[in-house]
C-alpha cells in the first residue's frame, strides 16, 4: 500500500506511522465532559467503508495527515496535511 | 450419534455408510429466549454453554455465512493462561480448564494438545516483566516456568543463539499451553449445541436490532424478522458494525491480522514459540505445516486480507530467530479482522440495552478464549449476573478508569496492543 | 523413453544428476521429472496420508504428486516440485515421505487402514484416554504426516530482496502475454513481463500449432528475442508473480540459481521481488483438470495436456502403450502427436456420445475409464461402455476433464471468480484487482488466436488507461479451433476416485461431508483437506466444487467458492525474509563511544536499536557484580563517567515553546528560567505516564528536551502530533536532535574537577548550581552542560557535537580514572538510580498514573495538559491503587527479584492475596545489601511495615520491608554540593 503524502508525494506504507480515526484532531475542552472524552479517545465509529484516519509520515517528512482510504477495498482516495484541516476549521 | 473409535471402526467396516449430519439445518422460528448473533467460535459455545450448563435450549444462533467462518476459522490456533493481570488471568485460566475438559463434553476430538508455549524474552526488563507475570500465572494455580538461556537450548537448540540481533536471554515456558484443531473446536460446539436442540442458522445476516423503549424485542435478518428476550452480539471483527444496529459506538476498533502456513514437513517444532523481539509466533500443525503469524498489519481494515510490508516483517522476525526453518516454503497467506478494544482486552457485559448483552473485543487473542468466552457469556446472559472470573471485563471500564487490563501497557490506542 | 528429434532439450548438452542416489542422464533444458520419465522412472513420491504410489501428474508448478527434496545440509530444499527443477550437472534429488524407500514404504499399511481414515475420522476418535492424545496417537499422526522434512540447519545459500516498478506488468509470457508486451513495448511504456517457466512461451513450447506459419516455440522464441533487444522491457523468467496486494502491488519471486550449481554466496539462489505496476495484464493460462474415476492416481496416469508437453517439449514419452481419456476435443491432440511421434495409442475414450475422431485412431465414446491396475506403475485400465467393461493394456494415460482458467491473482484481494457454463469453468470477474485486465486463458479464451488477439487488445486498454498511444502490431494467424466439451467430474463407481491427490481426498470423502452435512464449501474444504495441499487446489478445486454441488443439489455458481490466497505457489521463508538473519533483523545504533567501549571489553546489550555498555571488566574480576559494585563505587566516591547519548534529545525553539511545553508536559515549564533545567512527567491522553526526563532553557525561545531512550521515538511523535493536529497555531519549531550530540554523564564528588580539567572556562557551584544549564567551550569546541544528576551524586551531563564524542569520551575516561574513577555502564547506572530512588520504563510500564508513582503533585492545577482530565477518572486515582515504593529484605533470605510478587505476612501466596509486586532490584554495594522499587496497595500508608515477597516461578521467598522509595541522601544534599 502507498499513502500520498502532500509534502512527499506517493510513499510506501512502511514510512508511516499508523494512528487512528481522525477524531484524534478534535480535543475536547477539558471541561467538555465525559462522554465527549469518551468519543475522543476510546469510542469509534469503525464501520466498513470510507474512512478517514491519521497517518504521520514518520520516516518522511514529519507530516501528519489525514487520509482518505476505504477500509473494505483499500482505495486511497486522498490525503491532506492535518495542520491543514485544522487551520480550515480555526 | 456418539463418536467412538468403536463406532469409526463400524462405520470403517460397514462402509462409512451409518455417518448422519453433525448438525441440522432448521429454518428460524418465530421467536427464541436467546438470540446469539455470530456463528463463530464464542457465539457456538455461548450457544452450547446456554444449553448444557444453563438448560436453556430455546436458542438461535444466527450466522451470515457459515458456523465458524470468523475467526475461529483463521488463526494461528494456540490455547494458552498465560496472562499477568488480574482478571485476564483468572479467566483465562479458567478457559484453559475448560480446555482441558473439552473433548469430553463435546464428544469432539479438537485435538487440543498441550505440547508447551514458551514466550522467548530478550532483555534484563523482560526476563523481569516474564517473571512477574509468571508469578501472576503460578499463583493464579496455573503453570508456569521461567527458563535462562541454557535451559532454552536445551529445549528448543534450533533457534539462532549467536548471531541473532536480540539475543534469547530466556523463556516463560507454560507446559499447559499449546494448540488446538481450530474448526474444530467450532464444528464440536455447533454439534454440541445442536444436539441440545439449539437453532443453528446460517446464511442469516442480522440486519437490524429491534429496540423499543430500551428493550430488546428481538432482531431483523435476511431471513426475515425474529422476536427474543435476550439477545447476544458475539460477532468479533464486526462488533461495531452489528453494535451500531443497536446506536451503540464501542471502544473498538477493527483491524487485520495476517497468518502463515508451510508446505508440510515432517516435525521440526514440537512446542509454540513465541519471539518478544519480533512479535512473532510459530507451532506447527499435526500435517506438519508450520503456522506462524506476528503484529497487526496496524491500519484499521475490514478486508480479511494483508499487505506485504507486516508479510515481511512477521517472516523477517523467523529469520533471525530460527534461520533452520526458512528453506520452508510458505504455502498460503490470509488476514482475519480483529476487534482491537481500547486496552487490548475483551468486553464481556450488558449494555444499557435492557436485554442485548455484549461480546466483543478479543483483540488477536481470542480462539483461546472460546470456550470460556463462551462459558462465561452464557452464565451472564442466563443468570444476568457476570460469572465470577470475568467481573472485570466491563464495558464502562474506560469510563471509569476502573479495572482496565492494558497487558501490552500501551495505552487507549486501539492498534497497539 | 526419449525420442528423436523431438523437444527443444539441448542434446549436446548432456546432465547427470541422482535421484535416490542414483545417476541419471539428462540435456540441458530438462525438468527432473522429464529426465526421470526419459530414463524410464515413474515412480517419483507417496502420496501424504496413505502413501499411494505416485509419479508425475502435470508438468508445471501445480504438480500434486513429484515433489521431490534437493541439496543436502544447509542446502536442502524439501517439497520441491520434481517438474520445476531443472536439472544440473551433480544434482542431489532425492524422494520424500516414504521410509526406508520409495519403493517400499512401511507408511503405505494407512493406505490399508483407509475405510477407518476417511474425511474427519479424527474428530471422532483418539478422545480417551485423554492423555494418550499427547503421548501416543498425536505423535504418530505428526511422524506419518509431513512431506519432506528440513536439515535443521540455517540455509547456506544466500537469498535477496528486491524492487521494482513499471508502467505494465505482464503475468505470464504464453501467446497472449507476449502479444501483451510485444505491443506495449512498442508503445514505449516500462514492460516487466514474468513467466514461472524457464523458457517463455508457455503452451506454445508444448504444443504442435503454428503460428503465421511458424513452429510456435520458434515464434515465441523470435518473440522473446525481439522482447529483449527493447530497452523498455524486462523479461523476468524464472519468476513467479505469486501474490496480489494493493495499489498495483506485486509479490514475486524469481528463482535466479536453482537450475544451476552456482553456490558461491554472491548470486542468490531466490530473490523475492516488491513489483509495483500502474497496470497489469493477467494472462496466467489455464491448468487442466483431472477426472475422477477409480485409482486414477497410478504413476502413467497423467494430464493430457502435460503428455504432450513431454512429448513436444522434452521429446519423452511417457509410455509406450498410451491411451487418452477426456471429455473434450482439445486432449485429442494427445493421441495426434504421440502418433506423429511414433507412439502407440491403444485408444481414445470419450465421454462424449458425440465424440469425433480427428484422426485415424480407436476412439471410444460415450465411454468411462472406471478403473486401473499397476501397483507402481499404470499396468492396464477398464473401460465402461454401453455394452459392458473392457481391459486396455496401457503403461499411459492422459487424462483431461477440460480446462480451468488461472484465476488465483484475481481472488488475492477478495475477488470472486464467476461461473462460466460454456467452459464449465470459472473466469475473473472483472475489477478484481484494480488496474489489473485479464486476458487469454486466464479469461476463457482458449484457442491460440484468441489469445494473441486478446493479448493485443489487453495491451491497448492499458496503454489507453495509461495516455499512450498504442503502436501497431499485426495479429498472427494461429489456430482457432472451438473448445467442445461436456462436464465430466467423477466416472460413477466404486473404489476410491481421487480428487485432491496429494492430500488422498477423494470423491467419498467429499460425499461423505456432505452427509455429514458440510455442505458449505469451506465446511467441505476444511473437513476432508481438500484443496489444502501444497497445489492449494489448483488441481481439483473445481471438481470438488461441482461435486459437492451434485451432492447437495446446487448448482455450481450458488455453491460457491473457496478463496485463492497468496502466494501462487509457495515462496522459501529463507526468501521472503531476505537479509533479515542473524543481525539484519533491525538496524543497529551506536553511539560515539562505542569502539572504545568494544575496545575496553564492556559487553554490550540491547537497549531499543541501541548498543549500550553493561559494565567495563577490569583484570581480575570475575564476574559482572564485582564490576558493577567498583563502577558503583566510582560515582559514590570519586568520579564515573557514562555515555547518555541514547537518550532522546528534542530541540524546540520558537515563542510557543513554553505553551507546548506546558501543554505536553504535567508540570509548567513556560515560567522556567533561562540557564535552568527542569524534571517532566509527561502523560498519555488516556490519563497514564507516558514518559519523563528533563528540559533545559536555553535562551527565551530555545529549550532543549530530554526523553528516555525507549521513548525517544514516541515522544518526538507525540510532539509533532501536538504542533501539527493539535496546536497548529503555536509558532513552534521541533528537531530530534539526538544523534546529532554526543552526551556523556560525569558524576561523583570529582565530577567538576574532571570537568574542570577540560573546560575552557572552570565551574564553580554559585554559577553552576543543581539544575543550572548552558553553552561551554572545551578547547573551543562549542558544547553543553546540565548540571543533572541520576545518581544522587554531584553530577554533569555534557553534550558535544557527535564528531567529537568519541574523543571527549576518552578523555573523559582518561581523566577519571587519574581521579580514582571510570566509565561506568548499565549495571551501575541501574544500580545508582536504584539507591535515589529514580525511576525508568520499569516503573513507568504504561500502566501506572502520577499518583501511582507519588508525583500527583506535578499534576498543576493551574492548566491543562494533555492527560489531565482522563488522569482524573475515578479509577486512576484509587486509593486501593498500587503505589510505587522502596523496598528491602528483612527476613532470612537476603535476595530480591525482579517481577516478584508481595503478599501481606501470614497470606497464602495466591492471586486473590496480591498485595503488588517488585519492578526493579539491584544489590546496593553503598548499603551491602539488596533494595528493590515496587508497587503496593496502599503506598506511602504502609511505610516500615514487612511483606511477604514470593517469586514462585525463581523459586525465592523472602520478607521485606516498605520504605520509601528513596534510599540514598533524601534530603539531597551531595547532588547539591
Amino acid at each position: 500500500m502507498r499513502l500520498p503524502c502532500p509534502i512527499c508525494g506517493e510513499r510506501d506504507i512502511r514510512e508511516f506511522y499508523y494512528q487512528g480515526a481522525d477524531v484524534a484532531l478534535n480535543r475536547p475542552a477539558p471541561d467538555a465532559g465525559e462522554q465527549a472524552w469518551q468519543d475522543y479517545v476510546f469510542l469509534r465509529d469503525n464501520q466498513p467503508g470510507e474512512h478517514r484516519d491519521l497517518w504521520q509520515h514518520e520516516s518522511g517528512c514529519g507530516a501528519w495527515i489525514v487520509v482518505s482510504r476505504n477500509t473494505v477495498t483499500h482505495l486511497v482516495s486522498g490525503a491532506v496535511l492535518a495542520t491543514d484541516i485544522k487551520r480550515t476549521q480555526a | 450419534m456418539r463418536f467412538s473409535g468403536l463406532r469409526v471402526l463400524k462405520e470403517g467396516l460397514t462402509g462409512n455408510k451409518g455417518w448422519t449430519p453433525h448438525w441440522s439445518n432448521p429454518e428460524p422460528k418465530a421467536e427464541y429466549d436467546i438470540i446469539i448473533i455470530g456463528g463463530g467460535g464464542h457465539g457456538l459455545a455461548t450457544a452450547h454453554y446456554l444449553a448444557s450448563v444453563h438448560g436453556i435450549t430455546k436458542v438461535a444462533v444466527l450466522e451470515k455465512g457459515y458456523l465458524g467462518g470468523g475467526n475461529v476459522g483463521r488463526n494461528t490456533t494456540i490455547v494458552r493462561a498465560n496472562y499477568g493481570l488480574r482478571g485476564n488471568s483468572e479467566f483465562y485460566s479458567h478457559s484453559l480448564k475448560l480446555w482441558e475438559g473439552l473433548e469430553a463434553d463435546l464428544n469432539y476430538n479438537v485435538m487440543h494438545s498441550q505440547r508447551g508455549v514458551i514466550n522467548l524474552f530478550n532483555s534484563d526488563g523482560s526476563r523481569d516483566a516474564a517473571a512477574r507475570r509468571g508469578n501472576q500465572m503460578a499463583s493464579q494455580g496455573d503453570d508456569a516456568v521461567l527458563m535462562d538461556n541454557a535451559a532454552v537450548r536445551k529445549m528448543l537448540p534450533y533457534l539462532d543463539y549467536d548471531q541473532t540481533r536480540f539475543p534469547i536471554y530466556g523463556g516463560l515456558y507454560q507446559p499447559r499451553g499449546g494448540t488446538a484443531r481450530h474448526d474444530a473446536v467450532a464444528w464440536g460446539f455447533a454439534r454440541a449445541a445442536d444436539q441440545r436442540g439449539v437453532d443453528l442458522i446460517q446464511q442469516c445476516e442480522v440486519t437490524g436490532i429491534d429496540v423499543v423503549d430500551g428493550v430488546v424485542k428481538g432482531v431483523q435478518t435476511t431471513r426475515g424478522p425474529i422476536r427474543a428476550k435476550k439477545v447476544g452480539i458475539v460477532a468479533a471483527g464486526r462488533s461495531s458494525q452489528v453494535a451500531a444496529m443497536a446506536g451503540m459506538r464501542l471502544p473498538v476498533e477493527s483491524h487485520i491480522l495476517q497468518a502463515f502456513v508451510t508446505e508440510g514437513l515432517k516435525p521440526i517444532i514440537d512446542h509454540v514459540i513465541t519471539y518478544e523481539a519480533g512479535h512473532f509466533y510459530i507451532s506447527q500443525s499435526d500435517k506438519g505445516g508450520l503456522v506462524f503469524g506476528g503484529s497487526l498489519d496496524l491500519y484499521s481494515s475490514y478486508a480479511s486480507r494483508g499487505n506485504l510490508p507486516m508479510a515481511e516483517h512477521v517472516i523477517e522476525a523467523a529469520c533471525t530467530l530460527m534461520p533452520a526453518i526458512t528453506k520452508a516454503k510458505v504455502l498460503r497467506s490470509w488476514g482475519g479482522i480483529m476487534d482491537m478494544s481500547s486496552d487490548g482486552s475483551p468486553i464481556i457485559d450488558k449494555t444499557d440495552i435492557d436485554g442485548l448483552y455484549l461480546n466483543c473485543g478479543w483483540c488477536y487473542g481470542g480462539f483461546k478464549a472460546t470456550p470460556g468466552s463462551g462459558h462465561v457469556f452464557a452464565h451472564l446472559m442466563a443468570t444476568g449476573n457476570p460469572h465470577p472470573v470475568a467481573v472485570k471485563h466491563r464495558l464502562d471500564r474506560f469510563r471509569t478508569g476502573v479495572g482496565v487490563m492494558d497487558e501490552e501497557a500501551t495505552g487507549s490506542q486501539h492498534n497497539l496492543h | 523413453m526419449r525420442l528423436r528429434d523431438k523437444g527443444t532439450v539441448d542434446r549436446n548438452a548432456p546432465v547427470s544428476f541422482t535421484f535416490d542416489g542414483v545417476s541419471y542422464r539428462g540435456f540441458q533444458g530438462d525438468t527432473v521429472a522429464s529426465a526421470l520419465l526419459a530414463n524410464g522412472i515413474g515412480l517419483m513420491a507417496r502420496s501424504f496420508k496413505y502413501h499411494r504410489p505416485r509419479g508425475v501428474l502435470t508438468a508445471g508448478s501445480e504438480e500434486p504428486n513429484a515433489l521431490i527434496t534437493v541439496g543436502r545440509d544447509g542446502a536442502t530444499d524439501p517439497n520441491v516440485r520434481a517438474t520445476v527443477q531443472e536439472i544440473y550437472e551433480g544434482l542431489e534429488a532425492r524422494s520424500q515421505n516414504a521410509w526406508p524407500s520409495l519403493g517400499f514404504d512401511v507408511m503405505a499399511v494407512n493406505d490399508l487402514a483407509a475405510p477407518f481414515l476417511g474425511a474427519g475420522f479424527y474428530y471422532k476418535t483418539f478422545m480417551w484416554p485423554r492423555a494418550f492424545w499427547e503421548k501416543l496417537y498425536e505423535p504418530i499422526i505428526r511422524r506419518a504426516a509431513g512431506l519432506g522434512a528440513l536439515s535443521g540447519k540455517a540455509p547456506t545459500d544466500k537469498y535477496e530482496r528486491a524492487f521494482a516498478h513499471c508502467d505494465v506488468l505482464v503475468i505470464g509470457a504464453g501467446p497472449t502475454g507476449l502479444m501483451a508486451a510485444l505491443k506495449a513495448g512498442r508503445s514505449g511504456v516500462d514492460v516487466i513481463l514474468a513467466d514461472e517457466d524457464s523458457v517463455m512461451g508457455g503452451r506454445l513450447n508444448a504444443e504442435t500449432f503454428l503460428i503465421d506459419g511458424q513452429a510456435g516455440s520458434d515464434w515465441a522464441a523470435t518473440i522473446v528475442g525481439k522482447l529483449a533487444a527493447m530497452d523498455n522491457v524486462r523479461l523476468m523468467p524464472r519468476t513467479t508473480i505469486a501474490g496480489a496486494y494493493d495499489q498495483g502491488t506485486f509479490g514475486a519471486l524469481e528463482r535466479v540459481n536453482h537450475h544451476t550449481d552456482i553456490r558461491d554466496g554472491k548470486a542468490p539462489i531466490e530473490t523475492f521481488w516488491r513489483i509495483v505496476a500502474k497496470q497489469s495484464i493477467l494472462a496466467a493460462g489455464a491448468l487442466e483438470r483431472p477426472i475422477a474415476f477409480q485409482n486414477n492416481d497410478r504413476p502413467g496416469i497423467m494430464m493430457a495436456g502435460a503428455v504432450r508437453s513431454y512429448l513436444n517439449r522434452w521429446g519423452v514419452a511417457p509410455g509406450k502403450t498410451v491411451t487418452v481419456f477426456a471429455n473434450n476435443d482439445d486432449a485429442h491432440r494427445t493421441a495426434l502427436d504421440m502418433q506423429a511421434a511414433g507412439v502407440h495409442v491403444a485408444a481414445v475414450i470419450d465421454s462424449r456420445a458425440t465424440a469425433q475422431a480427428q484422426g485415424n485412431y480407436h476412439l471410444i465414446k460415450g465411454a468411462h475409464v472406471s478403473g486401473t491396475s499397476g501397483r507402481k506403475g499404470l499396468e492396464s485400465i477398464s473401460v465402461r461402455t454401453s455394452t459392458g467393461i473392457d481391459t486396455i493394456e496401457t503403461d499411459c494415460l492422459a487424462m483431461s476433464g477440460g480446462w480451468n482458467p488461472t484465476v488465483h491473482l484475481t481472488c488475492h484481494m477478495n475477488g470472486r471468480p464467476k461461473w462460466r457454463e460454456d467452459i464449465a469453468s470459472f473466469v475473473p470477474t472483472d475489477g478484481s484487482i484494480p488496474s489489473m485486465i485479464t486476458a487469454g486463458a486466464c479469461n476463457g479464451d482458449f484457442s491460440t488466436y484468441a489469445c494473441l488477439r486478446a493479448g493485443l487488445e489487453a495491451a491497448k486498454k492499458i496503454l489507453s488507461a495509461l495516455g499512450k498511444t498504442a503502436a501497431d502490431v499485426a495479429l498472427p494467424e494461429a489456430e482457432d479451433a472451438p473448445y467442445n466439451l461436456e462436464p465430466l467430474w467423477a466416472v460413477p463407481g466404486k473404489g476410491r476416485a481421487w480428487l485432491d491427490y496429494q492430500n488422498d481426498v477423494s470423491v467419498k470423502d467429499v460425499t461423505q461431508a456432505a452427509t455429514e452435512n458440510f455442505r458449505s464449501v469451506e465446511h467441505m474444504k476444511r473437513y476432508t483437506t481438500q484443496g489444502m495441499a501444497t497445489d492449494q487446489g489448483k488441481n481439483s478445486n473445481v471438481t470438488a466444487l461441482a461435486l459437492l454441488a451434485d451432492a447437495t443439489g446446487r448448482g455450481i455458481p450458488e455453491t460457491g467458492t473457496t478463496t485463492f490466497r497468496p502466494p501462487y505457489s509457495p515462496i522459501a521463508m529463507a526468501a521472503f525474509g531476505a537479509g533479515a538473519e542473524g543481525k539484519g533483523f533491525a538496524p543497529e545504533r551506536k553511539t560515539t563511544s562505542h569502539v572504545a567501549t568494544v575496545d575496553a571489553g564492556a559487553p554490550m546489550m540491547e537497549a531499543g536499536l541501541w548498543y549500550r555498555p553493561s559494565y567495563f571488566p577490569i583484570n581480575g574480576e570475575k564476574n559482572w557484580r564485582q564490576s558493577c559494585d567498583r563502577e558503583v563505587g566510582y560515582v559514590r566516591n570519586a568520579v564515573g563517567v557514562c555515555d547518555v547519548s541514547t537518550l532522546g534529545k528534542i530541540d524546540i525553539q520558537g515563542p510557543d515553546a513554553g505553551v507546548l511545553l506546558d501543554l505536553v508536559y504535567t508540570n509548567v515549564f513556560s515560567t522556567l528560567k533561562i540557564g535552568r533545567v527542569r524534571y517532566g512527567l509527561m502523560l498519555r491522553e488516556d490519563g497514564y505516564v507516558m514518559d519523563d526526563g528533563t528540559t533545559a532553557r536555553l535562551s527565551e525561545h530555545h529549550f532543549v528536551t530530554t526523553t528516555t531512550t525507549a521513548a525517544a521515538g514516541a515522544v518526538m511523535r507525540h510532539l509533532e502530533f501536538v504542533t501539527q493536529v493539535l496546536r497548529p497555531d503555536l509558532d513552534v519549531r521541533l528537531m530530534s536532535v539526538t544523534e546529532q550530540w554526543a552526551q556523556f554523564a560525569v558524576a561523583g564528588p570529582k565530577a567538576r574537577k574532571v570537568l574542570n580539567d577540560l573546560l575552557d572556562d572552570p565551574l564553580d557551584n554559585e554559577a553552576w548550581p543543581f539544575m543550572a544549564c548552558g553553552d561551554v567551550t572545551l578547547s573551543g569546541v562549542k558544547g553543553r552542560l546540565f548540571r543533572i544528576s541520576f545518581s544522587g551524586e554531584h553530577a554533569y551531563e555534557i553534550a558535544v557535537p557527535a564528531r567529537y564524542g568519541y574523543s571527549l569520551f576518552r578523555l573523559l575516561t582518561t581523566k577519571a580514572k587519574a581521579l580514582g574513577g571510570g566509565p561506568y555502564g548499565m549495571e551501575a547506572l541501574n544500580v545508582l538510580r536504584i539507591e535515589k530512588g529514580f525511576i525508568t520504563h520499569g516503573e513507568i510500564h504504561g500502566r501506572v498514573t502520577a499518583f501511582d508513582i507519588g508525583m500527583e503533585r506535578m499534576v498543576s492545577a493551574k492548566k491543562d495538559c494533555i492527560g489531565k482530565t482522563l488522569s482524573n477518572r475515578v479509577g486512576l486515582l484509587n486509593e486501593d491503587r498500587e503505589q510505587l515504593m522502596g523496598f528491602k529484605p528483612v527476613g532470612a533470605v537476603k535476595q530480591l527479584t525482579g517481577g516478584a510478587h508481595l503478599y501481606n505476612e501470614g497470606d497464602e501466596a495466591l492471586t486473590k492475596f496480591n498485595r503488588g509486586y517488585l519492578t526493579s532490584v539491584a544489590f546496593s554495594p553503598t548499603f551491602g545489601h539488596f533494595l528493590a522499587q515496587g508497587f503496593v496497595r496502599g503506598g506511602q500508608a504502609r511505610n516500615g511495615e514487612r511483606m511477604r515477597m514470593v517469586d514462585h516461578v525463581r523459586e525465592i521467598e523472602t520478607i521485606v520491608e516498605v520504605c520509601d522509595p528513596v534510599f540514598f541522601d533524601p534530603k539531597g544534599d551531595r547532588t547539591r554540593g
